[in-house]
């Protein structure tokens, strides 16, 4: 009877909460004569996205179309930063367990400078680093053949195209924006100090017996990581690399402080344009629960499937 | 050079990545130095900045009021500053494991309030200066202490009711945690920014420091809360049977057998989700709230000195490390006295 009364109460109140919020909500819509509800979606945006590498867009299409680059958007970073982070990752924490003193000591410096400042201040600083020290078009840096690195982006030479500089900048190849460069490089240098702890801690887990009995059998340094530590490591370490991955998605959103056009930037835009906040933080919000509940899902079948039976 | 040997150059090939990482610092390091001491500015002009070949620390120098205390006004500086240190002492003097009494509340208390009185002033011939001209450290450091100091409560709460046996209440606390978790930061402080206002009844306002802060206790409080329900599982089992064999109430076993355990276990995690939303909290500057990075960013916009960029966001990362590295350090301490 007790445990009865109690739920409902608890229920209750965030009934009476959440039905005092909406009625406050609906009062205010209604004196500021804002038309909640999606249907601004299928008017036009009006204003141009500067990169939308899979989708065909301009200012004319609907705001749809622009969110729905934006989620093209979020997504690229998010995967590539991913793949390059959890490579970077666990170079670094391999690196950490190295006999190298020097190694193993730079490694640990790289963890602790970068663990330690906000992802933030990284972003802008790579930003700053690109477009204030790398130099312009017209003197470009040239590190290998074809690959042009400027303050208006990273050029790369693409199948059937090269860049070539024209009057003020490059055309043809591949492209790399200095916003999408920042961000790319800032989430993947941050996120690879925490996965290189994971990878760390992973690897210190498995017992000194089990490289024991690696080498006794006659398997190499590399085979003993590779064949029988690393297996056994990755059931610590699937379930924090998992939660790291849905840092990196998450916090590719602090693109919008750069200028890149992810979901939030566009949705923001779109936010300030039309009036419909309610509709636009919903929007980024459903999105985004939906992207993480799909890699926790994924992790989830991963994890089961490396469990021990 | 026993020590040489074993460390650097045990077998060949770990003596060949000592070599390649050796002429690596040596094409990095030297330069790196020239551009930061041997070649930098130190004084603030700009246009000795603009030839030099070096890095321009004038900057900070020329700004370091603006960062430190934003559009504070200029003469009052003294009562930011005052309260900067009194917050910084009043952190460390928390840190010492025998200040934790009852009593240490109360310390609190009175220093914030003496911080309060200085900010605001309005009292004492101070003259009063609203809460939208704060700024730099001072509110970074705010920022941080609120959040912490409401979140951490709500987190009990919501880490107990995920424990709770009634599954009504259960379901919402794990609904509320999963819900803030899946959902970058930036969305929840766009919803304390743009929405909240309209749920509120008309007529009342609340100002943008106030909802900023609304929104960082509400995020801080999910993840905080997964940080205590880790210290609640790690309890065993026997510890809540024995309770109940002593015919303890549900809050009586919570409150005097399992929460000073679980809190005890939690602290060292605790301390490293703090370093992450002291470092969240530059998300602000987002929804253009004057805290330390936006005090920098902001700086950057005086044409005089554009384009010190590189010299700004290092000095952020700077002052940045310094808090969080203690912070990191202490939590590392805890951990190897237990």
């Amino acid at each position: 009877m007790r445990r009865l009364a109690y739920q409902a109460a608890a229920v209750a109140v965030a009934l009476i909460v959440v039905g005092y919020l909406v009625h406050n909500a609906s009062v205010n819509l209604a004196e500021r004569r804002i038309a909640s509800g999606f249907g601004f979606l299928e008017r036009e945006a009006g204003f141009e996205i500067s990169e939308s590498p899979f989708l065909r867009y301009s200012a004319s299409d609907t705001y749809l179309s622009a969110l729905a680059v934006g989620v093209g958007n979020t997504l690229r970073v998010a995967f590539i930063g991913i793949v390059a982070a959890t490579l970077l990752g666990a170079a670094v924490g391999l690196f950490r367990l190295s006999k190298n003193f020097l190694l193993r000591t730079l490694a640990a410096a790289y963890v602790e400078f970068i663990r330690n400042s906000p992802l933030l201040v990284q972003l802008f600083f790579w930003y700053a680093v690109i477009t204030e020290a790398l130099p312009m078009p017209r003197e470009a840096l040239q590190p290998l053949p074809g690959v042009f690195l400027t303050n208006r982006g990273l050029y790369f030479p693409a199948p059937g195209s090269v860049p070539v500089l024209e009057s003020f900048n490059f055309a043809g190849g591949f492209v790399l924006t200095p916003e999408f460069t920042a961000l790319l490089l800032g989430l993947t240098v941050y996120t690879a100090a925490f996965i290189a702890e994971i990878v760390r801690a992973g690897l210190l887990s498995v017992s000194r017996g089990q490289w024991d009995a690696a080498f006794a059998i006659g398997l190499t340094r590399g085979q003993a990581l590779r064949r029988v530590v690393v297996p056994q490591a990755l059931r610590v370490m699937v379930p924090p690399m998992a939660s790291q991955y849905l840092n990196i998605t998450k916090n590719s959103s602090l693109a919008v402080a750069i200028g890149y056009p992810d979901l939030v930037s566009i949705a923001n835009t779109a936010m300030n344009q039309t009036g419909q906040a309610i509709e636009g933080v919903a929007i980024i919000m459903a999105v985004y629960l939906t992207i993480s509940l799909s890699i926790s899902a994924l992790m989830n079948w991963y994890n089961a499937r490396i469990a021990l039976r | 050079m026993k020590w040489l040997r074993e460390n650097l150059f045990p077998d060949p090939v770990t003596g060949l990545v000592t070599f390649v990482l050796v002429a690596f610092l040596w094409k990095i390091v030297p330069p790196f130095v020239d551009w930061a001491f041997i070649d930098a500015v130190w004084r603030p002009d700009a246009r000795a900045c603009h030839d030099a070949g070096g890095a321009c620390w004038g900057f900070i120098a020329e700004k370091h009021r603006f960062i430190l205390f934003g559009t504070y006004p200029f003469e009052q500086h003294w009562r930011p500053a005052a309260s900067t240190l009194l917050l910084i002492s009043l952190w460390g003097f928390s840190l010492v494991r025998i200040f934790w009494r009852w009593w240490l509340a109360l310390v609190w208390v009175a220093g914030l309030t003496v911080i309060g009185v200085l900010m605001w002033g309005g009292v004492l011939g101070l003259p009063y200066v609203e809460n939208g001209r704060w700024g730099g450290l001072i509110l970074t450091l705010l920022l941080a202490t609120f959040g912490i100091a409401f979140a951490f409560p709500l987190s009990i709460v919501l880490a107990l009711g995920r424990r709770s046996e009634l599954p009504v209440i259960r379901a919402l606390c794990v609904g509320y945690i999963e819900l803030i978790r899946g959902v970058p930061l930036i969305s929840v402080l766009f919803m304390a920014s743009v929405m909240l206002p309209l749920f509120l009844p008309s007529g009342v306002t609340m100002d943008k420091l106030l909802r900023a802060q609304v929104a960082l206790i509400l995020f801080a409080a999910a993840y905080f809360a997964e940080v205590v329900r880790g210290g609640l599982q790690a309890i065993p089992k026997a510890q809540y049977e024995m309770a109940d064999a002593l015919g303890l109430t549900y809050w009586q076993k919570t409150s005097y057998v399992i929460l000073p355990q679980a809190l005890r276990v939690a602290v060292p995690p605790l301390v490293n989700t703090c370093i992450g939303f002291f470092k969240d909290t530059s998300l602000v500057l987002i929804i253009g709230l004057f805290d330390l990075l936006t005090t920098i960013k902001v700086s950057l916009t005086d044409p005089r000195w554009a384009g010190f960029g590189v010299e700004a966001y290092l000095f952020a990362a700077a002052v940045y490390f310094v808090f969080c590295f203690a912070m990191s350090l202490y939590s590392r301490r805890l951990e190897a006295s237990r």
